[in-house]
């Protein structure tokens, strides 16, 4: 079953809004994790970890590094599930 | 002539009060933080040991719930009770290169390391939290405190078992006295009620299996101690250099006049049954407070109600102080808090100089022949306390005394 980009996002975002406490509402698509978001290497651990169990993708690290928006995230998510 | 040393800030959360308040008044009173253990593990590994002192406030409660979940329960009550000393001392203005952090605990981030272990073991290397490492290791207390608060003059974590709380103090005290900075927060942290160190410390039978009589079960000096009894807190002083604190305008709590360490040479775990090294540090912080035994009124006792250590300190504070100083030993009340111990048992030495009363000591019904000292038992007791000792001693043989005197 194909889950739409908006499923991702919002899916994504209670895993942000978990690991790192950020408000739901303040993650959008065009948001930096790093330096705007405010999350740091290993909070990115942790979320990629919860991205993998949630929808059934693999984010190794050299993937990981490269996710540096919101958006990014999800657009990996959506090519990959 | 030599920087003095004050007191201007204390924190603490305990067995009995999430703050300093609350655990004194309840000290004074001559209540127990002593409780059952109803945890299902209790059971499942048939432990001889099924009582605890557990903090009165969980420090997740007050802590937002992604700071909570990012530090270790012994790092959480050390930020805890550090933010309490820092608001107590007026939040100081000073500049963080000339600001330290020396916080010791005695086993560190346990629950991080065996809730990881588990993991691991259970749900493979992907679910291993990428903050076990900061989580378990044994500086994160001091670590989380100097970064909250800003520090940039040094962070350090004393590793002395039941001596580290104390042991911060007197190294707060010896970097203050150097002029290496202006205000060290200082003290110690622990939170390790879990089923492996009651499981080892019941193995070197250092603990008491009173099961049935929680609050009686911790029994210092008594003649039918069996044993000390697992807490778990934090207590943290602001310390500064007098002329810093003086110009600050700060109000002054006592001051931290002296301080002595000693090493036993002894055994790895059993204190030298005559407390020759235990006497030794508290006579060398007698010295560097420049006082004479008749000064000191008041000794607040690491007695930790084990057969052994209780006598051994009875005759190091005959030795080093003599018989006239009124004495209390905490642990009847607090349990054994560890690494936090120290620290927890100064401010009380600090609060009982401010208010000139001694609390009692907890379950102390018949006092061992072997102990011949003015222990305080029943109630508190009121008397004007000008110098107070406190001692501390830790697995490895590792002595600290520390000397305060009133404001």
């Amino acid at each position: 079953m194909q889950v739409t980009n908006e499923e991702i996002l919002r899916g994504l975002a209670e895993i942000v809004n978990e690991v790192a406490g950020v408000e739901t509402s303040e993650i959008t698509p065009e948001k930096s994790f790093v330096d705007e978001l405010d999350i740091d290497s290993l909070s990115m651990v942790e979320i990629a970890v919860q991205v993998e169990d949630r929808f059934g993708v693999k984010v190794p690290d050299d993937v990981l590094a490269n996710l540096k928006t919101v958006g990014d995230a999800v657009d990996y998510v959506a090519k990959t599930t | 002539m030599m920087t003095e040393v004050v007191i201007t800030g204390l924190g603490a959360t305990t067995p009995l009060g999430g703050d300093v308040a609350s655990t004194w008044d309840a000290l004074r009173a001559g209540k127990s933080g002593v409780v059952a253990l109803t945890e299902d593990w209790v059971e499942r590994f048939d432990l001889p040991v099924r009582i605890a002192a557990k903090l009165a406030v969980d420090p997740a409660d007050s802590l937002p719930r992604v700071q909570a979940r990012r530090w270790d329960r012994c790092e959480q009550v050390a930020v805890i009770a550090a933010r309490e000393a820092w608001r107590h001392a007026g939040t100081p203005e000073v500049e963080p290169e000339r600001l330290a952090v020396v916080i010791g605990t005695g086993i560190g981030g346990a629950l991080t390391l065996l809730g990881q272990d588990d993991l691991l073991e259970n749900a493979g290397m992907r679910k291993v939290s990428p903050l076990t490492i900061p989580m378990l290791m044994p500086n994160g207390p001091a670590a989380h405190v100097g970064l909250d608060l800003g520090a940039r003059g040094g962070v350090h974590a004393p590793v002395a078992a039941c001596a580290s709380g104390a042991e911060a103090l007197a190294i707060a005290w010896r970097m203050l006295r150097a002029g290496e900075v202006d205000v060290v927060v200082a003290g110690g942290a622990e939170a390790c009620i879990i089923p492996i160190t009651l499981a080892g410390f019941a193995q070197m039978r250092a603990m008491s299996t009173r099961n049935d009589e929680p609050e009686r079960a911790s029994r210092p000096f008594d003649i039918a101690r069996d044993g000390f009894v697992l807490g778990e807190g934090a207590g943290v002083m602001v310390l500064e250099r007098a002329g810093f604190a003086a110009a600050r305008g700060a109000a002054r709590h006592g001051r931290l006049a002296g301080v002595g360490t000693s090493s036993d040479g002894h055994h790895i775990t059993a204190p030298e049954p005559e407390g020759i090294g235990a006497g030794r540090a508290i006579s060398t912080a007698l010295r560097t407070a420049g006082l004479a035994k008749s000064d000191i009124g008041h000794v607040n006792a690491h007695a930790t109600a084990t057969p052994v250590g209780d006598v051994a300190e009875a005759a190091a504070i005959r030795t080093a102080i003599g018989d006239h100083a009124v004495v209390t030993a905490p642990k009847g009340a607090l349990g054994h808090l560890l690494g936090a111990a120290g620290a927890v048992e100064s401010l009380a030495c600090v609060l009982a100089m401010r208010d000139g009363v001694v609390p009692p000591t907890l379950n102390l019904e018949d006092l061992d022949p072997r102990v011949q000292l003015d222990v305080v038992t029943g109630s508190a007791r009121e008397v004007e306390l000008h110098a107070a000792v406190n001692d501390s001693f830790g697995f490895g043989g590792h002595n600290v005394a520390l000397v305060f005197t009133s404001a």
